[in-house]
């Protein structure tokens, strides 16, 4: 074979294992199913109650009992993380404290490259209520496209799987506003 | 043929290199070095020796003095490699909020760079306001940081952790791996032997 089409074939082999390897790497987008890691269970028995869960070992997000899980991917090293955590604090409340969006809709923190003792200390600092799970070997970031922190995902769980409604990277910002858009986007409503 | 190659590997990579665990506090602002010799240095001091004095300043604007801690606080001196670098800029945001845990072992943290002052304000601004002095090693450019041994050849720091008791003593020395951050819980169990 001439050496020239040798060299072509290489390069477009390199470019279209970069381009597979890229589409890999972002963020699942919206109408994607989330990736069906599995993650470690929260340790103490009301936040698996809250979850649908129980006992001890690993879940799927799709295994939650829950209409929309709604994923802060964050890390308690992050100072955007930090700030956001009183909102992110007021957005769970709001929930729960909603006749129309309590049990249907849950929230779950993952912590990347944290510990569980680095997670444990986030919530502590900032009381979050909600269950946050380490990510400590970037199992799930890997596959969500090694976003920034923090970046929001919320998923619609139906059929065992979980699609896509809302990712986004940065701060939340009005909290209802979010809450309608993934109402829209859940419901039509 | 060969251009064509080395031309098509430098896309690949361009194309699958992503950001590590990066926060949106810095944009795009952070220069990633790529993966790193884990240690480039040759350690001067050692556990149960004292600790050399050294004077900087920081950009705080004061003078810090290690020997003005001796007999008042424990001293964690955190050495990181360089601002608006990955790892770096992710490392002083966590002990940013722990400060309850060492105020707990009567102990103040020093973080130490080999980077200017303005380069050490335009970067910590980023990370919020710090409860650490956080001293500058410019110039003469890495003394402190080659007194300890951590001075890497290319005239960064390594990622390194000393933990110094109210003598002086060093009682504990982690020159980390500069492509990871140090684990927190293993801090945090020293400065618990700390009296």
């Amino acid at each position: 074979m001439h050496k020239k089409t040798v060299a072509f074939m290489l390069t477009i082999l390199i470019l279209m294992i970069a381009c597979v390897c890229r589409a890999e790497m972002d963020p699942p987008p919206v109408g994607s199913t989330f990736p069906d890691i599995e993650l470690l269970k929260p340790g103490n028995s009301s936040e698996l109650k809250y979850l649908g869960l129980a006992g001890s070992g690993n879940f799927k997000i799709s295994q939650i009992k829950a209409d929309v899980v709604i994923i802060e991917i964050f890390s308690m090293y992050c100072p955007y993380c930090q700030g956001e955590a009183p909102h992110i604090n007021n957005l769970y409340a709001f929930i729960e404290n909603s006749p129309i969006y309590k049990n249907k809709i849950k929230m779950i923190g993952i912590a990347i490259n944290n510990s569980l003792f680095e997670a444990e200390i986030f919530k502590n600092k900032y009381k979050v209520k909600f269950p946050l799970i380490p990510d400590g070997d970037f199992k799930l970031h890997k596959t969500i496209g090694q976003v920034r922190t923090p970046y929001f995902f919320a998923v619609k769980l139906a059929d065992g799987k979980a699609e896509v409604i809302y990712s986004r990277a940065g701060v939340l910002g009005d909290y209802k506003a979010f809450l309608e858009q993934i109402s829209k986007s859940a419901w039509g409503k | 043929m060969i251009r064509k190659i080395i031309l098509a590997f430098f896309v690949f990579f361009f194309f699958v290199s992503g950001a590590y665990a990066l926060s949106e506090a810095y944009k795009d602002n952070v220069y990633n070095p790529g993966v790193l010799k884990p240690a480039d240095s040759v350690l001067k001091v050692k556990v149960g020796g004292v600790a050399p004095d050294f004077k900087l300043k920081a950009v705080s604007g004061k003078t810090i003095a290690l020997k003005d801690y001796f007999g008042k606080k424990n001293v964690v001196i955190s050495f990181v490699p360089a601002a608006w670098t990955p790892v770096c800029s992710d490392q002083w945001p966590g002990y940013n909020i722990i400060k309850d845990i060492f105020e707990s072992h009567d102990t103040v943290l020093l973080g130490i760079t080999v980077d200017s002052i303005p380069t050490l304000f335009s970067w910590t601004n980023q990370m919020g306001k710090l409860w650490f002095e956080v001293l500058s090693d410019f110039w003469p450019h890495g003394a402190v940081a080659e007194k300890f041994g951590v001075l890497r050849s290319d005239g960064v720091s390594e990622r390194a952790l000393f933990v110094i008791d109210k003598k002086g003593i060093i009682r504990y020395i982690d020159v980390h791996d500069i492509n990871q951050r140090p684990p927190l819980e293993a801090l945090v169990k020293e400065l618990g032997k700390l009296k």
